[in-house]
Formats: structure tokens, C-alpha cells, sequence
């Protein structure tokens, strides 16, 4: 790791050849958070990307470690504030296996009915910020306005927008709200009347695709080699979805696609989530109206204590696979907790599908791997 | 009223009549130079409040609407923060070129003020070789915009100014060339015969699909030569921060923003001249009543009218497209519009030849 000193000499001056290095970051409007790029280049041509990383370390898994299981999920929602549903679920189910917690059916539809929400609105959020590092402004807005009546159905259902904290081992925190499954009917109903102008401005916009199609490709070896999970992934045509290769909650009930796309290039990592957002639709679609009657919680002792031994649990976040390691001692609270996180191997793609290409095609590329820095920085 | 048509005339017989001759050219002079920079404030306060409400309304928002009547006074409030801030000169900066760079750029805008005819009878300057002048002193505002991006000692800035300047230089030719499509058929450069032939109906109309073709490649190199989206590369925000104008703070930023809106207006505004026959009314063929009945519109609500839709059609471009890549910017001008500025010449010339136009 770099000390600060070293940073602000080996960027303050010339490198060889007349190379131009630059510091994209931490402030910088395409690295959506505090991620520092140390660029090198040639003219317009980037000759490598060196990314820094610590700037919004909180040292989430060390404090994990001093707080119970009932306590530490909530810690997870400000990992990928993106995906927090899902951050959360996966540390549930953890300890639910560990400990044998039978989960009610009721609770297992509406987590993964959230699961979807909180994916779509990820992609949402992702397709305008992606849209934005393009220089189109407009998508972003439009994006939001379907962001915004998922962030609605949030906050009727969890009481937060963003960082959710809605599950508890062993089910929910509380009962749905009354007019959840109306709003998100309603939600549904005006995301496929929408779907459309996305097309029109985005996807089959001449300049968008002359942009991202054939910039920054990932081929499917690559991928792998550097463990990229998530759309990412899938872009490249490797087969990773959670929900299909090892299925939880009720996802072995529902009827999805995985979507692969084969070109591994910013265009189909694109395309990819596009897709993803339709498939999350169709999940939902096929469970909001067989939500069963009964406990949003099972029955769980007062304090929760996961047996002697280590334990791994891996979903399927928007970005990709995120993995839970618990190493347990038998008390109140994990011994060691390790979180796997898709956007830390994604990022370290980055230099290796960007070099070579211009400055314009380094923001497509970061655009497309949905890089959320607190979940890398953790 | 609004004709403006014989205060000119009256100004000058009324200042002849006072003061001997040397002396009433130069207060005329102080006259327009007072009047341009007023101009000047008003269509940058107009134009950048225009700008907020168009990309409102396309971008389902309501835009500024707090400061006064539907927050007309928003850019005057801007304008008043951006007067009382700070304006930082960054350590190591060259400052005599740094704090000169603004004014190059906008006394180009001001100087391209002279020769548009705003209203019938109603010109600054009306030079004999108009066109020329104006490309010839658009294409300085380029040294302003490399002075700033060498001056600021930034990185961002140079890679800024560097693209700025190809891509300034690359589109001036596609502009030129679509003007001269137009002075080709006029046989003048003089802008109020351009403007004086279009009597019975507008280039766009009477010349054809050429002048159609023109007329699309003059708002596209425009569009390019006032770094506005999808040519944005200058200011390129997600990737070079703010381009050139990156280390620019208060006024010095505000006389870029001020330029920048000012240019989109003069090229607009010979945009209209040159196509849609600036001041001239509407006239189609032999419908006198119409005809009749468009002339009572007073000129100058022709020309800003006219000027104002290509202002929209512009901003219209930037609040839908993605911006271009570098090489996509320059590919696009030698491989496709300079080629088929330069046959779209070569066909007006067989056009204007042979009489075929209207």
C-alpha cells in the first residue's frame, strides 16, 4: 500500500516517455464513491490503471466480530447499499443453517419478492449512473422514477429506502404492509409500459452502442480466472447465477432465465441487466399473488449462538456472489466473519479490460462492472 | 413596435443634427458597445434559464422554480453567488494567460454580436464580407479555450483544451463549408443580401435537398464548435472532471458559462439567417392574404423566433444523446461530413449554375 507521500510523487511528475499519469479519484464524477484510479497515459490511450483503495474502509468484518448474530446483519446493509435486502438475506440464511431455524413459507416469498425489488431498483440505479458516465443525463432520471416507487414500496414495508434491515434470523422483522401487494403490482405495471423508453434512448441509441459495443472485453477464461461473478460474468457467457446453480428460498419454485450474453464487451454486460430487470419482473410476477397466510417469523431462542465450526453461505447479489465465512467458537457472537464480495474481483478486471482503449472507453468499462466502493472498501 | 425598424435612422439623423460627424460615430460607438454587453448579459441570464427548463421538462422535473415567477430570476441569483465568489488562480498556474483566457473567449462572442441582423434595417456592422468574417473569428475562441486548459497547470484541463482544440479545428471546415453552400447560391457574403434574397422563400426551401443536407451538417458542426453534448469532450464531465474550465472559479467560470451560451446563440442565429431567412417573414408562393397577413409580424419576433427553435434543437441534442468518444468525434468529421460537405459544394455549384434553384 501506498503512504500518501508516495501517491503525490509518483503522480506529481512525468513518467517515461512522456506518459501522462493522472488521478481519476477519490473525488472524481465517474468513480461513483471514493475509488482512486492512478492512470496512466498515453495521449488519450491508457497504458494501465492502478486502483487505491482504503479511503471508505470501515473494517465492517472486525466489527462484526463483536457483535451477535442478531446484531451483525444490520452492519452488512451498509456494505453494497445497493443490494442491502440481499447482503442481509444472505447473513440470515447463515445463521439459519447453522443453527437448523426453520423459516416460515410466508417469510421465504416475501424475502424473495424483496430480493427482486432490491435487484431491479440496483439495476436501475446502475443504468443511469452507466447512462450518466456516457454523458447522457436524461436516462438517469428516468431510471429513477421507477427507482423511486420501489424506494416507496421500501419504506411501507421496512420503514428505510436504502438500507433496508428488514430480515431476522429465522424470518422477518415484521408483517408486510397492507398495500404492498397492490403497489407492487402497480410498480410492475408501469416498469413494462416503461421498459420501452429505455430502449428508445438508451439501447438502441447509434452513439450508446458505438460506445460500449466491442470496448472492454472480458472473455469468458478472464472472467473466471479473475473470479468475476454477477452480470459481469454472465456477460461473458460463464454460468454463475446463485439462484440457479445452488438455489435458496424459493427460488427452485420459480420459473427464470439466466440471462447470458456471449460478446463479454461493455454492450452485453448492458444488455445483461437490461435483461435482468425483465427476468426479476417475471419472478415476482409469478409470486405476488401466492404469498401464504401464516408467521413472517419462525421460532428462535433469545440468543442465538451458532455451534462450534465454520459455515458459508453464498447469494446472489445484483452485483454478483456474495459469500458469507463464519468461523464459530460456539459463543454469542462469530469468532472470525469474512464477506466475499462481487465487487472487489470485479474491480480488479478493471485494468485489464481497459487498457489499450481511450479515456471514453475506461468510463464504459468501469460503467458496466457496477462498481458500489463501499462493498469493495468494506 | 417591435420592427425596430427606423430607430437606427432616427438615432443617427438625431445625433448628426447634434454633433459633428466624428463625434456621433463615436457616441454611436459607445451606444453599441454598451448595447452588446448588455445583450450580452441578457441572452446568457435567458438562455442559461432556457437551458434549465428544457432539460427539466425532457427530463420529467420541473426545473428552477423558487426565484421568482416560475424562477425567473434563478440565473440572476447565480450570477450575484458566482459575483461574490472566490476566484481562485491555482498555485503555479501561469496567471497573465489564466485570467486572460475568459476575456479571449468572450470577446469573440461579442465581436460575432456585429454583423447578425437582428431585425430589418437593424445591424451593428454590415460588413460586405460577413460570412468570412464571422467563421474567421469564431475559430479564435479556440485559442481561448487552449490558453485556459495550458494556463490552469492541471491535467484534466490540458487533456481538455488538447481536445478541444482538434475538435474545434476538425468541425470548422464541415461548418464552413455548409455556409458556403449557401453563399454560393446568394453570390454574396454580404449577410443582409443573404437575407435580402430569401424575399420569396427561405434556402432551406428554395435550395433543394442541399440545402437541406446543409443545413443538417451546419447544426451538427456547430453543435461540435460550441462544445455543447454529444460533442461535449471538452468539458467531458465523467471523465475529465470539467475539461478545460476545471481549476475556474466565480466570475472567470461564469464569463465560460456566459460564452459558451452566447456562441450557441450567434451560431444559431446565422444558422436562421442563412437558412431560414433571418428577419423575412414567411411567404409561400402566390397566397397574398398570408403572405399579407405574415408580414405583419414585426421582423425581429421572425429572427429570434427562428433563432430560438434551432437554440432548442440544440439543446434538445444534449439532454437525449450520449457523448462521442475522441476518435468517434474526429472519424465522424474527415470520414463522413467533411466528404459529403465537400460533394453537397460541388452540387450546389451545378445547382446555382445551371438556375435550378427557386
Amino acid at each position: 500500500m501506498y503512504n500518501q507521500t508516495e501517491i503525490i510523487k509518483d503522480t506529481s511528475e512525468l513518467g517515461a516517455d512522456g506518459e501522462l499519469v493522472i488521478n481519476m479519484g477519490p473525488q472524481h464524477p465517474a468513480t461513483h464513491g471514493v475509488l482512486h484510479l492512478v492512470v496512466t497515459l498515453n495521449g488519450e490511450t491508457i497504458k494501465k490503471i492502478e486502483p487505491h483503495l482504503g479511503y471508505i474502509h470501515r473494517s465492517i468484518e472486525k466489527m462484526c466480530e463483536s457483535l451477535t448474530y442478531r446484531q451483525f446483519i444490520y452492519v452488512t446493509s451498509r456494505m453494497d447499499y445497493l443490494s442491502s435486502h440481499i447482503n442481509n438475506l444472505g447473513c440470515a440464511l447463515l445463521i439459519e443453517k447453522g443453527m437448523q431455524i426453520e423459516v416460515p413459507d410466508r417469510a421465504k416469498y416475501i424475502r424473495v419478492i424483496l430480493s427482486e425489488l432490491t435487484r431491479i431498483a440496483s439495476h436501475e440505479l446502475w443504468l443511469g449512473a452507466m447512462a450518466m458516465d456516457l454523458g447522457a443525463f436524461t436516462p438517469f432520471f428516468y431510471a429513477f422514477r421507477e427507482r423511486e416507487m420501489i424506494t416507496d414500496i421500501m419504506e411501507d414495508t421496512c420503514g428505510a429506502r436504502l438500507t433496508m434491515n428488514y430480515i431476522v434470523p429465522g424470518g422477518l422483522m415484521y408483517d408486510l404492509h397492507p398495500d404492498f401487494q397492490k403497489k407492487v403490482k402497480a410498480f410492475i405495471t408501469q416498469f413494462k409500459s416503461k421498459v420501452t423508453e429505455y430502449e428508445d434512448l438508451v439501447t438502441n441509441n447509434i452513439i450508446f452502442q458505438s460506445r460500449t459495443k466491442g470496448v472492454g472485453i472480458l472473455s469468458a477464461e478472464d472472467a473466471i480466472s479473475y473470479g468475476c461473478t454477477g452480470p459481469v460474468a454472465r456477460a461473458s457467457g460463464v454460468s454463475c447465477d446463485i439462484r440457479k446453480i445452488y438455489p435458496y428460498e424459493v427460488y427452485d419454485k420459480v420459473e427464470f432465465d439466466e440471462v447470458l450474453e456471449t460478446a463479454g464487451d461493455s454492450f452485453a454486460r448492458y444488455m445483461v441487466r437490461v435483461k435482468e430487470m425483465n427476468q426479476s419482473i417475471r419472478i415476482i410476477e409469478q409470486l405476488i399473488d401466492n404469498i401464504p397466510e401464516g408467521d413472517f417469523v419462525g421460532k428462535t431462542k433469545n440468543v442465538l449462538k451458532l455451534p462450534k465450526g465454520e459455515f458459508y453461505t453464498r447469494v446472489e447479489t445484483a452485483r454478483g456472489e456474495f459469500g458469507v465465512y463464519i468461523v464459530s467458537e460456539g459463543g454469542t457472537t462469530p469468532h472470525r466473519i469474512k464477506f466475499r464480495s462481487p465487487g472487489f474481483s470485479n474491480l480488479s478486471v478493471l485494468n485489464h479490460i481497459a487498457v489499450g482503449g481511450m479515456i471514453g472507453d475506461l468510463m464504459a468499462s468501469m460503467g458496466t462492472l457496477d462498481l458500489v466502493i463501499p462493498d469493495i472498501d468494506r | 413596435m417591435f420592427s425596430l425598424e427606423g430607430i437606427t435612422t432616427n438615432v443617427q439623423d438625431w445625433l448628426l443634427m447634434k454633433f459633428n460627424p466624428t463625434m456621433a460615430l463615436t457616441i454611436e460607438c459607445v451606444i453599441v458597445i454598451l448595447l452588446s454587453i448588455s445583450l450580452f448579459a441578457l441572452l446568457g441570464l435567458v438562455l442559461v434559464l432556457m437551458e434549465r427548463k428544457v432539460a427539466a421538462h425532457i427530463q420529467i422535473r420541473l426545473g428552477p422554480n423558487r426565484v421568482g415567477p416560475g424562477g425567473m430570476f434563478q440565473t440572476v441569483a447565480d450570477t450575484l453567488k458566482l459575483i461574490m465568489k472566490e476566484g481562485l488562480v491555482p498555485d503555479k498556474a501561469d496567471k497573465f494567460l489564466f485570467n486572460l483566457a475568459p476575456f479571449v473567449v468572450m470577446m469573440v462572442g461579442m465581436l460575432l454580436l456585429a454583423p447578425i441582423a437582428f431585425a430589418k434595417n437593424f445591424q451593428i456592422w454590415d460588413i460586405n464580407i460577413g460570412v468570412l468574417y464571422i467563421s474567421s473569428v469564431s475559430s479564435l475562441s479556440v485559442i481561448g479555450i487552449l490558453m485556459a486548459g495550458w494556463a490552469s497547470n492541471n491535467k484534466y484541463s490540458l487533456l481538455g483544451a488538447m481536445r478541444s482544440g482538434a475538435q474545434i479545428v476538425s468541425y470548422e471546415l464541415s461548418a464552413g463549408f455548409a455556409v458556403l453552400t449557401i453563399v454560393v447560391l446568394t453570390g454574396s457574403l454580404q449577410l443582409s443580401e443573404i437575407v435580402n434574397a430569401q424575399q420569396n422563400g427561405w434556402w432551406i426551401f428554395k435550395g433543394h435537398i442541399p440545402a437541406v443536407i446543409a443545413f443538417v451538417l451546419y447544426i451538427i458542426a456547430v453543435t461540435a464548435e460550441t462544445n455543447r453534448a454529444p460533442f461535449d469532450l471538452a468539458e467531458a464531465e465523467s471523465e475529465l472532471t470539467a475539461g478545460f474550465h476545471t481549476e475556474y472559479s466565480g466570475m472567470r467560470f461564469a464569463l465560460f458559462f456566459l460564452a459558451e451560451y452566447i456562441n450557441i446563440f450567434i451560431v444559431c442565429a446565422i444558422g436562421a439567417t442563412l437558412f431560414f431567412g433571418g428577419w423575412m417573414p414567411l411567404h409561400i408562393g402566390n397566397w397574398e392574404a398570408f403572405n399579407h397577413i405574415m408580414d405583419y409580424i414585426p421582423s425581429s419576433v421572425w429572427f429570434m423566433g427562428k433563432t430560438f427553435f434551432l437554440i432548442f434543437l440544440i439543446m434538445w441534442f444534449r439532454w437525449t444523446f450520449p457523448r462521442l468518444r475522441v476518435d468517434q468525434l474526429l472519424n465522424l468529421e474527415w470520414k463522413y461530413l467533411l466528404p459529403i460537405s465537400l460533394f453537397n459544394l460541388l452540387l450546389v455549384a451545378v445547382i446555382a449554375i445551371l438556375g435550378w434553384h427557386f
